[in-house]
């Protein structure tokens, strides 16, 4: 996997100090501070509410934030326009609606941002869009309309539109919670296989299977805090808050 | 009450087929009836220039005014609001007359009736227009511009690529209507000597006196145009369908 030059091997690719957000009089991020080391894979879980979207979310800019420092990929992200692009341009994320463009073929869903961003011609669109298909292993739904797809291979025609970008970092917003049971693991499938790669992954999810297999590091997060960072067999034998508890009580005993 | 009404107008046909309708006015097969159908057609140029003339520049200033009413800037939005608030409250009439007979005592520049006529209405529908439009932009889901924006694409490639085809294809019924609206209301350009279907009319009206025959002609001219339009329309919307769930 590329890594951006501009970073240093010992300097993370996420960083973020004590930042703050609220909506109106409601603080969503109180303070969070990380830091993620490039090929990490992260897993983020917690109750909804706990601000786990709304921190990855403000990542790749989507939101902004009213105090403190984000850096990633080694660039300072503002709250403006500019830094936000260039940010964007190295973390793909991937929606819990999938949100395909439904009046573009899976084809030019994918080509739509190597053309317009990225400034390749068609040709060249068209052969990394390809790649990318095959990677998601749907080659043969290219000239389809998303409405005409599952939801599981719209999720992963997402996820092939996000990597056309050639990202060092992919962010998962519940990726799977939109999806029938039965189309989950093709989804789960593809990600492992992306975790295998290389690229540095921080998913908001609720599989723990899939958490304990791929994740290097689960954070748990509660009330607009991470309030507990570890590695899966830890987190999940010997938690040590009484919130991370009654949490992993709630959704593995159901 | 309903057959009562049916009865009245069935009597009325009757009444007019035996013997106080003059078609022969505009009948084509003789001489002075195929030239009086040729004077009247002589307007439909004028009708459809000048439609499709203000058609195009009201959807596209209608456009321009409709995005910045989206932004999250205010001073944008109120700029959009007032344009608008303001020019839809005009009646076209008077905006006509206004146009074409008070503005170049503002200009000291004298403009043509057609010009007028085209700026007049083009004014006036782009308000609604940018309703249309902001309306149709609005019903696109939050998640569209976050797909876009996460693959790096800036606001004007968003607009172009993503928002703009999606919301287009939800607002054509409203545009057709409003296409259809533009070509009646070119008549109203008519009173400023513009030579267009309904100006032809009134003059032949003033040689021949049958107002009856030679106003149902002209119904019947703006019926045609009207259902060529809405069959285009309809045309348009099936060819554009291609995302419909």
């Amino acid at each position: 996997m590329r890594i951006e030059a501009a970073v240093r091997d010992d300097e993370p690719i996420i960083l973020f100090d004590n930042v703050f957000k609220s909506f109106g009089d409601f603080q969503v991020l109180k303070g969070i501070s990380l830091s993620i080391a490039a090929g990490e894979r992260v897993v983020i879980c917690g109750p909804s509410g706990s601000g786990k979207s709304t921190l990855i979310r403000c990542i790749n800019g989507l939101e902004s934030y009213d105090a403190g420092h984000i850096r990633v990929a080694g660039l300072a992200l503002g709250t403006d326009d500019a830094s936000r692009r260039a940010v964007r341009g190295k973390a793909g994320m991937v929606f819990q609606q999938f949100n395909l463009f439904p009046h573009l073929t899976v084809l030019e869903n994918l080509m739509l941002g190597p053309m317009r961003a990225r400034g390749m011609n068609r040709a060249a669109a068209e052969e990394i869009a390809r790649r990318y298909l095959d990677r998601v292993r749907i080659p043969e739904q290219a000239d389809k309309y998303p409405r005409q797809l599952s939801g599981g291979q719209q999720q992963r025609v997402a996820i092939a539109r996000s990597l056309c970008m050639e990202p060092g970092i992919m962010l998962f917003d519940e990726p799977t919670s939109a999806l029938d049971p039965e189309m989950i693991n093709e989804v789960l499938e593809v990600m492992a296989e992306l975790a295998g790669t290389g690229m540095t992954m921080l998913c908001v999810t609720h599989e723990m299977g899939f958490a304990r297999r791929v994740a290097d590091r689960i954070m748990f997060m509660d009330h607009g805090e991470i309030v507990e960072t570890a590695p899966p067999e830890r987190f999940f034998s010997a938690p040590e808050s009484q919130r991370c508890r009654d949490f992993l009580q709630k959704i593995l005993n159901h | 009450m309903r057959k009562a009404f049916i009865l009245a107008a069935l009597a009325l046909v009757l009444t007019g087929c035996s013997g106080n309708w003059g078609w022969y006015v505009v009948n084509p097969t003789t001489p002075s009836g195929y030239n009086n159908v040729r004077f009247l057609l002589s307007g439909l140029q004028y009708t459809i220039l000048l439609s499709a003339t203000a058609i195009s520049i009201s959807i596209v200033v209608g456009l321009l005014v409709a995005l910045p009413g989206l932004s999250s800037n205010r001073g944008l939005r109120w700029a959009s609001r007032t344009y608008v608030e303001l020019v839809r409250a005009v009646p076209i009439l008077v905006l006509v007359l206004w146009v074409y007979y008070g503005l170049p005592q503002i200009t000291g520049l004298t403009i043509g009736v057609f010009w007028a006529g085209v700026f007049a209405l083009a004014l006036s529908d782009s308000a609604f227009q940018a309703e249309i439009f902001r309306a149709g932009i609005q019903s696109i889901a939050r998640g569209q511009y976050e797909a876009a924006y996460s693959i790096s694409l800036n606001y004007r490639d968003t607009m172009r690529y993503v928002i703009l085809p999606q919301a287009i294809r939800r607002i054509l019924p409203a545009i057709g209507n409003q296409i259809v609206y533009m070509l009646k209301m070119s008549s109203l350009v008519s009173v400023i000597g513009m030579q267009e279907l309904t100006r032809k009319a009134n003059e032949l009206v003033v040689t021949e006196y049958r107002p009856l025959e030679i106003y149902t002609f002209l119904v019947l001219e703006y019926l045609v145009l009207i259902l060529i339009v809405s069959a285009g329309v309809r045309w348009l919307e099936r060819r554009m369908r291609t995302d419909e769930r």
